[in-house]
């Protein structure tokens, strides 16, 4: 008996070891994913940020058809990167609205100017409100939205040209 | 040509550890052999002097390479710029991994040779199986340095100017908190070396704790210092007034601290009393592990984010293999000798051991808490789920135990060795006892409101404070060693600590304002006016520098927090202005302007918070004083036997 | 060098290259008038993490998304609801990740019982040391 026990902290350290190497090999997971996915929407109206696109509401997205929110700012590096694929997403007919974060309508026009508008609503977002009440922890993020105003999915990061494709699939099946 | 040398000094330096390694393990394998112990010493005392003084070479020549901003090194191109103050150059040696790791190992040949050089206490047999472990040890650190961070690595072709030091670095704390903390990690290490060396000859008994004592004393003094100067600098440096966040890579400083303060006395039962042998042998291989996991912790970064650290998953890995071998070899030697020893003592209950036992066990249960608080977000991830674990967690779990091992700090001391009189006992706490119900009911009356955790806090400082002190009640102060006034400073800096603690707790005030310039803010005491803002260059930087006025009574000082713009690497960080007065310190910080030209101030009126700090140099005068002491009775002992 | 390293991952999460042009809500940096419910304010936001920064609370970090973090506490404070509520909306939206006090639940249970669990093994294991008392001497 007392034997046994001289070998309990050689297992407590091997139990340390087991927990310490699979937080070093296990592909960690750093990002905070919002847990509003599977909810509906929150209530929100948004004024509109710039002249030629109209402000946002969470209305909009009970009109049955599903589509993107994209939280997004000009002063970010890579919302500036994923904008050809946004571009790309509307060319395939995919409704894009957008929360415009912390911005000045003027950074944002110009934006717009150089890398192209995918977006058919630009709310202003400017102290951050709608970006928190959506669990969302920075720009750019992508949420699949279906028609019934519910958030499907999160994508944390730059939407790759990859990541369409996926994108694409999730909007038919939030439609079907 | 600096470089190569710096990496030939470390490949030497690293051949003659194999070399003591192999002969401690022939001398100890064989007993019929041409190599004695005697022949053995002889041989590696040298050997072991000569690897100390390689690896300071080494050390220095990466210093040197940094000073001369020899861009073509890897690190210095990395890590450095021309344009430097010539102190952080220096520091900058040690500012990044693998300067870090070196000086880590510097260290550690300089304690081993050390320890080949003036270990005279402890038995030969058990002296060569300590060296083999210190060779063991200082082995696989080399290898690390040379295998996967070697720190003379060359750039082809060299870029005209580096990258430069992180300017939250460009500090002096950064001059000699690393240094610090190091000295603490390689002095538990060689504790750590004379608990395998003990386990393997079964020499445990009060000669061996003797000897291993003054190290563990003198690491614990550096850890002290090193988790003192860290808390202060991040104090004054980040800018929120803070000093403690429990975050994870302060916490990697705090648990092989824990683990030497319990070491720390459980070697006195063990060197006094001829107990806990078990125990200590195994509370000095958990204190070597909590700083090798300290140093796993911070460079895998496993739990930072990816936005902090680029993540070597191989540097975590080595040193993860590293920590398999050595705890895991020591835990598995514990196992199987550790039964072949003669069981210690025990004790009365009420009595100075049995109060170092609770003591040994209180702080275990805290460095248990510690670890696995730290620990538990990756516990928590494996299940899916994304977790924090901070202050509020720590304050409600190791806090009240926290407070209970200080009440008995005060306690202890008073108690006599081997057996003491309940009633007794109790008449000799009863004035400090008296002290803190006193101090309670006060605070309680003038000060209602405040937190049960700062009100017990300052309660028991007050109590233990009058404790701390009450050994030496009635005592020829003349002829009361140097230890137990070590003692004595070192539990009376713990009470004064708390007090800092509780009192920056509890009375804090806060002041956040956006103030136009001849606005006068009010902070605690003071009024504090935004007289102007200007520009000032450093070397390296420049800055918008606030000049506020702050007045008490009649008498006002400037002060003069700044913002400060780097160029190399591009970065903003908050100078914080701080006065100092004997009643506690004025923390101002100056933010940004808004649009209606108003700046943003953070002004805090922190009562006593210097107690923190202060305390902690009390503690480590302390540790100072009873090593100072122990070592001249040792000497003192060796002369009466010859 | 352990104090070096966290003062560099603290830094790193205050983005120094692409911020926002916008100054900080007003409440960000700046106190309720109310004292009791500033205080009640400061004491949640010191148990709520920044998502941005992920190693600092909101209420001592740089990182703007912080700020506007303590803007909203500090409005619903005033706005009279209890920090329990707000908190309770955090986690809704960012899960348990963004309170530094875990709240009980399955996962978290084995860490709340570990402090007693600590002590209880810790007594069993010092018992060793002391002398079992005869019967009729104690």
């Amino acid at each position: 008996m007392k034997r046994v026990l001289l070998w309990v902290p050689l297992g407590a350290f091997a139990l340390l070891f087991a927990v310490v190497a699979s937080g070093l090999f296990r592909p960690s997971d750093h990002l905070v994913h919002s847990q509003m996915v599977g909810k509906a929407l929150p209530q929100f109206t948004l004024p509109k940020m710039v002249p030629d696109a109209p402000g946002l509401a969470s209305t909009t997205f009970t009109d049955g058809k599903p589509r993107l929110l994209n939280v997004f700012a000009s002063w970010c590096i890579p919302c500036m990167a994923e904008s050809p694929n946004l571009m790309a997403l509307k060319q395939h007919g995919v409704e894009i609205d957008a929360v415009a974060v912390r911005d000045t309508p003027r950074n944002v026009e110009d934006f717009l100017k150089r890398f192209g508008n995918p977006y058919a609503r630009i709310g202003d977002d400017r102290q951050s409100a709608v970006q928190l009440a959506l669990g969302s922890s920075g720009v750019p993020e992508t949420y699949v939205i279906d028609g019934h105003g519910r958030i499907v999915e999160q994508h944390i990061g730059d939407v790759r040209a990859e990541d369409v494709p996926a994108l694409l699939a999730a909007l038919k099946k939030a439609g079907g | 040509m600096i470089a190569e040398g710096g990496l030939a000094a470390l490949w030497f330096a690293a051949a003659l550890a194999l070399l003591q390694l192999v002969l401690a393990a022939v001398a100890l394998s064989r007993r019929q052999t041409a190599i004695g112990v005697e022949d053995m010493l002889a041989a590696v005392r040298p050997i072991a002097i000569v690897q100390g003084v390689l690896v300071v070479l080494a050390m220095l020549l990466l210093i040197a390479v940094f000073v001369e901003s020899d861009m073509s090194v890897r690190l210095v191109a990395e890590d450095s710029s021309a344009a430097k103050p010539l102190i952080y150059k220096v520091a900058g040696a040690w500012g990044n991994h693998e300067g870090s790791m070196l000086l880590w190992v510097t260290i550690l040949g300089l304690a081993g040779a050390a320890v080949a050089l003036f270990e005279r206490t402890l038995e030969r047999k058990t002296l060569v199986a300590t060296l083999g472990a210190q060779a063991a040890i200082a082995l696989g650190f080399y290898a690390f340095l040379l295998f996967s961070s070697n720190p003379f690595a060359r750039l082809d072709p060299p870029p005209p100017d580096g990258q430069g030091l992180n300017p939250l670095l460009q500090d002096p704390g950064l001059a000699f908190h690393p240094p610090t903390l190091y000295l603490g990690y390689v002095g538990i290490s060689v504790a750590f070396s004379f608990a395998v060396g003990a386990m393997i000859t079964r020499d445990v008994g009060p000669a061996f704790a003797r000897a291993m004592r003054p190290w563990v004393l003198a690491a614990w003094i550096f850890l002290t210092i090193g988790i003192t100067a860290g808390s202060y600098w991040a104090y004054y440096e980040l800018g929120w007034g803070g000093w403690w966040f429990w975050d994870p890579v302060e916490n990697a400083s705090l648990m092989p601290w824990l683990a030497a303060t319990a070491l720390l006395h459980s070697v006195t039962v063990l060197a006094t009393r001829d107990g806990l042998r078990a125990w200590t042998i195994m509370l000095a291989v958990v204190a070597f592990s909590m700083s090798m996991i300290g140093t796993f912790l911070v460079r895998s970064g496993i739990l930072t984010s990816v936005h902090a650290f680029a993540i070597d998953p191989k540097r975590g890995a080595f040193i993860l293999a590293l920590l398999v071998i050595y705890i895991g070899g020591a835990l598995a030697l514990f196992a199987l000798r550790v039964g072949t020893i003669r069981q210690g003592n025990t004790f009365e209950p009420i009595s100075r051991e049995g109060a170092l036992v609770v003591n040994n066990l209180l702080l275990s249960v805290i460095l248990g808490i510690v670890l696995i608080g730290t620990l538990y977000p990756i516990v928590a991830a494996a299940f899916g789920t994304q977790l924090s674990v901070g202050h509020p967690f720590f304050d409600s779990t190791a806090g009240p135990i926290a407070l209970a091992l200080v009440a008995l700090m005060g306690i202890g001391p008073l108690l006599r060795w081997r057996r003491d009189d309940l009633r007794a006992g109790l008449k000799r706490i009863a004035i400090p006892a008296a002290v803190g119900v006193v101090a309670l009911v006060a605070l309680l009356v003038l000060a209602p409101g405040i937190h049960i955790l700062p009100l017990l806090g300052l309660a028991l400082a007050a109590g233990v404070a009058v404790a701390s002190v009450a050994p030496l009640w009635g005592r020829d102060l003349k002829r009361t060693p140097l230890f137990t006034y070590g003692m004595v400073i070192a539990h009376l800096g713990i009470a004064v600590s708390l007090a800092g603690m509780a009192s920056e707790s509890a009375f804090n005030k806060e002041t956040l304002v956006a103030t136009r310039i001849g606005e006068p803010q009010h902070v605690g005491p003071y009024t504090v006016t935004l007289l102007g803002v200007r520009p000032v260059v450093g070397v390296n930087w420049s800055a918008v520098e606030g000049v506020l006025k702050a007045s008490r009574g009649g008498a006002s000082t400037t002060l003069l927090p700044q913002s400060r713009f780097f160029s190399t690497p591009p970065q903003m960080t908050n100078e914080s202005a701080i006065k100092t007065v004997l009643d506690g310190q004025l923390y101002t910080v100056l933010g940004n302007q808004d649009d209606a030209g108003r700046w943003q101030l953070r002004l805090w009126w922190k009562p006593f918070v210097t107690l923190i700090w202060a305390g902690g140099a009390l503690i480590a005068i302390g540790g100072a004083l009873s090593l100072l002491g122990r070592l001249r009775r040792e000497r003192r002992a060796r002369r009466g036997e010859a | 060098m352990k104090r070096a390293a966290a003062l560099a991952l603290l830094v790193v999460a205050a983005p120094a290259v692409a911020d926002t042009p916008l100054p900080p809500a007003a409440l960000a940096d700046t106190q309720l008038p109310d004292p009791h419910q500033e205080a009640e304010a400061r004491a949640l936001m010191e148990t709520l993490r920044c998502v941005v920064c992920q190693g600092q609370s909101i209420a001592q970090s740089d990182a703007d998304m912080a700020g506007q973090m303590r803007a909203m506490v500090r409005q619903r404070i005033a706005a009279g609801e209890k920090p329990r509520e707000i908190r309770k909306w955090l986690i809704d939206r960012y899960g348990d990740y963004v309170s530094y006090d875990p709240p009980w639940s399955a996962v978290t249970a084995p860490l709340w019982l570990m402090p007693l669990a600590l002590l209880i093994i810790g007594a069993w294991i010092a018992r060793a040391s002391f002398k079992r008392r005869k019967r009729g001497q104690g």
